[in-house]
């Protein structure tokens, strides 16, 4: 575990590394404008020219201090960009992710169960088309249809109206996570405008993102719907609900848990492509951003933020698997 | 996958009552193939994407005579006018922002495309093969370096790092082939690996070194032939799929440079002309759909054929 977010950290590094001093150096400016003549001096001045371990080591420090620099496109410093970002892309994550989950565990059940038969052709279309399609141009259509001929499900994160009310000072801003904050707050009516403009979004990647889970709880309840004591159930006249749900569902599980710490990193690019074409302010925009306008601080931050939030989420899955497995455990 | 046949092993079990048992055990085998691929719909649907795409990569000089014969990737331009025009006599597909051509850009994307599904594919299987042999065959320290690397790419979230590594090399389509050559080869090298280390414990390979065959010629002649399926049906999809990172990349704004002939980057320049004027607000949709769509259909002609080719070739499937 340390070892992978060293490595983790490593990679980072060496990626930043990469970029010419000139570029790095606007990490550390703050906000002013500089001339060309200041750059030399600045590089010398934050050491960009040392060898590469001096650089990492500091680098490390500086992190562990919670000084990752200055963001231009924010223009804060990064870790008050995060702040301000991070909420909007957690909220879309707590709404997808169960979302996906359930769709694909669903549909890959309803496929393996009628193997064969015409619904399980039409899930089989459906996660074919589910990771064939791009996931700018599923949600470019969506856009198109939902906003602009129906002129329904605006992108953005909240109306004009809603902003009015954000502002407002009676309105507290616990969280930042706008339904939550709406529901401590009472205000219906700005979680519902807020719910309003998650829709699409969430509907883009549960459509990209299932398919994936669809795919792999298919085939491993086929295969589950295969074992003996599938059979011995039927044989003994066992209720078929209970026989799916019960005996054969929770095996098939194990494969697809294992998988889903890989969905998540398939989520974190269409977050970023998602939060583009939506127009909503997360990370994923930020780094889109970030990523055209050179804003180094930013990039490598959110490079560094999500990998270790990979390495979790995988440690996460790895222990799920081994209390949804007992052989594992024991071993 | 640690069972796949091949001509040599399948002989005994291969009688088929429809074919005479004379026949030699991998023209058997070879019909059977080919029988099972016709017979899959899906597996059809997707040859044919692939072979209209083939065809117009080839023919692409003729479909779409380019103005200027050594620069063909430059999509002609009528003027600046900002506003994308409608589809007509001259323009099959309409005109993007600056009245780039898209019927000429989607022709010549095609070459793009292939270029970029076809060099990052290939190259991250040969890197794959090399190491993945190495370190599943012999082992050791080799291995163990080897798979803690793969480790840290995997620990990785691709798009976020690619995007990243774009930045750090530089815009262009160029950047993106070298990125994705530079994050792609761990897949390929784990799963030969995992392949060899199977294989590596069958008998026949024990009486191959027991034969005094050299390391050399096991691993090619007798560990990698039974590897290869599983690792070419996931190369095809992961064609479709290095087509769409790269796209996705592109959409992002980190591709080529305006009027270059990729679908990624015709995609990107649709942004602004996603809801028209009030009066008519789908009145750009050409735009937006047509290079997408583009897009999707290549990258679900490598998906459809991958998913075919599984159902062929894997024993455990094929003899239901």
């Amino acid at each position: 575990m340390i070892l992978v977010l060293v490595g983790v950290s490593l990679i980072v590094f060496a990626i930043m590394m990469l970029i010419p001093e000139g570029q790095r150096v606007a990490i550390y400016v703050t906000g002013e404008k500089i001339r060309n003549e200041q750059i030399d001096s600045l590089i010398v001045k934050y050491g960009l020219r040392d060898p590469a371990p001096v650089q990492y080591f500091r680098w490390i420090k500086n992190i562990f201090k919670g000084d990752f620099g200055h963001s231009i496109t924010a223009s804060a410093p990064v870790i008050e960009g995060f702040k301000m970002y991070f909420p909007v892309t957690l909220e879309l994550v707590l709404y997808s992710t169960p979302l996906i989950i359930l769709v694909g565990i669903w549909l890959g059940t309803i496929g393996a169960v009628h193997k064969d038969k015409p619904i399980d052709h039409f899930t089989r279309i459906f996660a074919i088309v589910g990771y064939s399609l791009p996931t700018f141009w599923l949600g470019l259509m969506l856009m198109m249809f939902f906003y602009g001929l129906l002129g329904i499900f605006p992108p953005g994160t909240i109306s004009i109206v809603g902003k009015d009310i954000l502002y407002n000072p009676e309105y507290h801003q616990y969280t930042r996570i706008l339904t939550i904050d709406a529901i401590l707050n009472g205000n219906w009516r700005m979680f519902w405008d807020a719910i309003y403009h998650l829709t699409l979004p969430t509907i883009n990647l549960v459509l990209l993102s299932s398919a994936l889970i669809m795919r792999l709880m298919r085939s491993s309840m086929i295969d589950a719907l295969g074992q003996d004591y599938i059979r011995t159930a039927m044989a003994k006249g066992a209720d078929k609900k209970t026989i799916y749900n019960t005996h054969a569902r929770r095996n098939a599980l194990i494969p697809v848990i294992t998988i889903s710490g890989l969905m998540f990193a398939g989520l974190m690019g269409g977050m970023v492509i998602t939060e583009t074409i939506f127009a909503r302010k997360g990370i994923g925009l930020w780094m889109a951003r970030a990523a055209t306008q050179l804003d180094v601080a930013a990039i490598m931050f959110n490079v560094l933020f999500l990998g270790v939030v990979f390495v979790v989420i995988n440690l996460i899955v790895d222990l799920i698997y081994a209390w949804v497995d007992p052989r594992i455990r024991l071993t | 996958m640690n069972s796949v046949n091949n001509e040599n092993s399948t002989s005994a079990i291969n009688v088929d009552y429809e074919q005479p048992v004379s026949q030699h055990p991998a023209l058997t085998e070879a019909i059977f193939t080919v029988k099972r691929f016709i017979k899959n719909p899906l597996s059809i649907i997707g040859l044919t994407i692939i072979l209209v795409f083939t065809l117009i990569a080839i023919f692409a000089p003729f479909l779409a005579p380019p103005e200027n014969e050594r620069d063909p990737y430059r999509i002609p331009h009528d003027g600046w006018t900002i506003s994308p025009s409608p589809p007509s006599a001259d323009h099959p597909f309409g005109t993007m922002e600056q009245q780039y051509d898209i019927f000429y850009g989607i022709i010549w994307g095609t070459r793009s495309a292939f270029k970029i599904g076809f060099s990052v594919v290939l190259i991250n299987l040969i890197i794959g093969v090399i190491l993945g042999s190495i370190a599943g065959y012999y082992g050791g320290l080799f291995d163990e370096i080897i798979m803690r690397i793969t480790d840290m790419f995997y620990a990785l979230p691709f798009l976020v790092v690619a995007m990243a590594l774009v930045v750090a090399l530089g815009r262009g389509l160029q950047s993106i082939i070298i990125v994705m050559i530079i994050l792609g080869w761990p897949t390929y090298t784990r799963m030969i690996r995992g392949d060899i280390l199977t294989i590596r414990e069958k008998d026949y390979i024990l009486a191959a070194r027991a034969s005094g065959t050299s390391d050399l010629k096991i691993i090619i002649r007798h560990i990698l032939p039974n590897s290869v399926y599983s690792v070419l049906i996931v190369a095809s999809m992961n064609i479709g799929a290095t087509v769409l990172t790269a796209a996705a990349l592109s959409f992002l704004g980190l591709g080529a440079e305006t009027g270059y002939a990729d679908w990624g980057q015709m995609v990107s320049m649709c942004r602004n002309w996603i809801v028209g004027p009030p009066d008519a607000r789908l009145a750009y949709w050409y735009v937006v759909f047509i290079p997408g769509f583009v897009i999707a259909l290549f990258v679900l002609g490598w998906n459809l054929l991958g998913d075919a080719a599984r159902d062929v070739f894997d024993p455990k499937m094929r003899r239901k």
